[in-house]
């Protein structure tokens, strides 16, 4: 079931993550999940980890989304998932059950990155069929802006305060993305809001491959990035454009770059307008923004050959 | 719009229908105000796309005007919106001026 991806295609759809979802303005989770949702016509069950996600989109009496949907604590997504999905192939089986149904577990950072993450490796490692949708934002930050392993180097965050003792997060972040794509599952890519289409064919296209699937997105938090409401999407695309969040996908091990910037810039470009890093630009902390912006450059020449000899 | 006493909800306060958050209004979060200007719109649908609230109304595939018991006002719309010859189709207002 291919659904044309054109904006005026797609606009005529019923939305199924709807309204009155209590995100707050300017939030990029929504953004993701109803691209994600849109992308195709399957009918899909939704397993949904704790996190703003979760706990602003079902407030009591109330819930946004139009699709069968699981709330499951913050370390269980991908294992609550992979029970939905058995018990399906075993209706299946048994004739009970004719339908194509897709299964679509989300989870933000602290979920798929820390806490969710051995759920999510086993889940992977059994096969089950699933695409499992990590909106990155960056820190843990329904409970206040606490540092998760998908914090970047240099952060200020609350459990890492940039200050007279520390420059704020002194690790780099993990690259999950490469962790999924070293359970050799068929399907691991990296996306973004602001190339809406890249992202949903990315959807698309998982949904056609069977196995367990993994997409990671990034999902700017203006609160946490102490950024202005309005930059959400100017901000995913610069992440693009620095290469601090490349777009590529690795399909049976084979690496693809979906998206070459035009022009690379450089980090300090996607590191201005976020609050969270106003420190790094004190004369102090000059070190750290060159360790950053060489990390990234590192990183990239790394992706850049790998899809090269693949 | 008036909270429900707990005789009045289901029991376990289940939910029993799809999509319900649509009869929360957000719109009172806003403190500034969208106003879409028709002739430079271009109908892009890029401010749909993007708005996280889904209160761009948009019918048989053309852009209408902003669904205001959604809209929390957080501008992404109007930052994004190509215009037509450099003049925004979206501009922001603060609200009550």
């Amino acid at each position: 079931m291919a659904t044309t991806l054109t904006l005026k295609e797609l606009s005529k759809k019923e939305d199924r993550f709807t309204h009155g979802h209590r995100m707050c303005s300017g939030c990029g989770a929504p953004i993701v999940v109803k691209i994600a949702l849109m992308a195709t016509d399957y009918p899909v069950v939704i397993s949904n980890a704790t996190g703003c996600l979760e706990v602003s989109s079902c407030i009591s009496e109330f819930t946004a989304w139009n699709v069968p949907w699981i709330h499951t604590a913050f370390e269980n997504a991908a294992a609550t998932l992979s029970g939905v999905e058995t018990m399906y192939r075993s209706l299946k089986k048994q004739g009970k059950m004719d339908r194509e149904v897709k299964f679509i577990a989300f989870g933000g950072d602290g979920g798929t990155y820390d806490i969710g993450f051995q759920s999510l490796s086993g889940a992977m490692e059994r096969g089950h069929d699933m695409i499992y949708i990590c909106y990155d934002n960056g820190a843990y930050m329904n409970t206040g802006i606490q540092r998760s392993s998908a914090t970047p180097l240099g952060a200020d965050t609350t459990t890492c305060p940039a200050g007279s003792v520390i420059p704020g997060k002194l690790r780099s972040r993990k690259n999950l993305t490469k962790i999924m794509a070293a359970h050799n599952i068929p399907y691991v890519a990296q996306a973004s809001p602001s190339h809406w289409q890249d992202f949903a064919k990315k959807v698309q296209k998982a949904h056609e491959i069977k196995g367990p699937k993994f997409i990671n997105v990034i999902a700017p938090c203006n609160r946490g990035w102490r950024s202005k409401t309005n930059d959400a999407i100017l901000l995913s695309r610069l992440a693009v454009n620095t290469c601090y969040w490349p777009l590529y996908e690795i399909e049976n091990g084979t690496t693809k770059i979906t998206v070459t910037p035009k022009q690379k810039l450089p980090i300090v470009d996607f590191l201005k307008p976020q609050g969270r890093f106003k420190h790094l630009f004190s004369p102090e902390n000059e070190g750290l923004l060159t360790q950053v912006q060489d990390e990234i450059d590192r990183e990239w020449e790394k992706l850049l050959k790998e899809a090269k000899t693949d | 719009m008036k909270p429900k006493g707990w005789k009045d909800l289901p029991p376990g306060s289940v939910v029993l229908e799809g999509g319900s958050a649509a009869k929360f209004k957000t719109g009172s979060w806003r403190a500034f105000r969208p106003i879409w200007k028709d002739e430079n719109c271009i109908q892009c649908l890029f401010c749909w796309i993007y708005c996280p609230d889904m209160a761009v109304k948009v019918k048989d595939g053309k852009r209408g005007d902003f669904d205001y018991d959604y809209c929390k006002g957080c501008g992404i719309c109007a930052l994004e919106c190509p215009g037509k010859k450099g003049q925004k189709a979206i501009v922001m207002t603060e609200e009550g001026k």
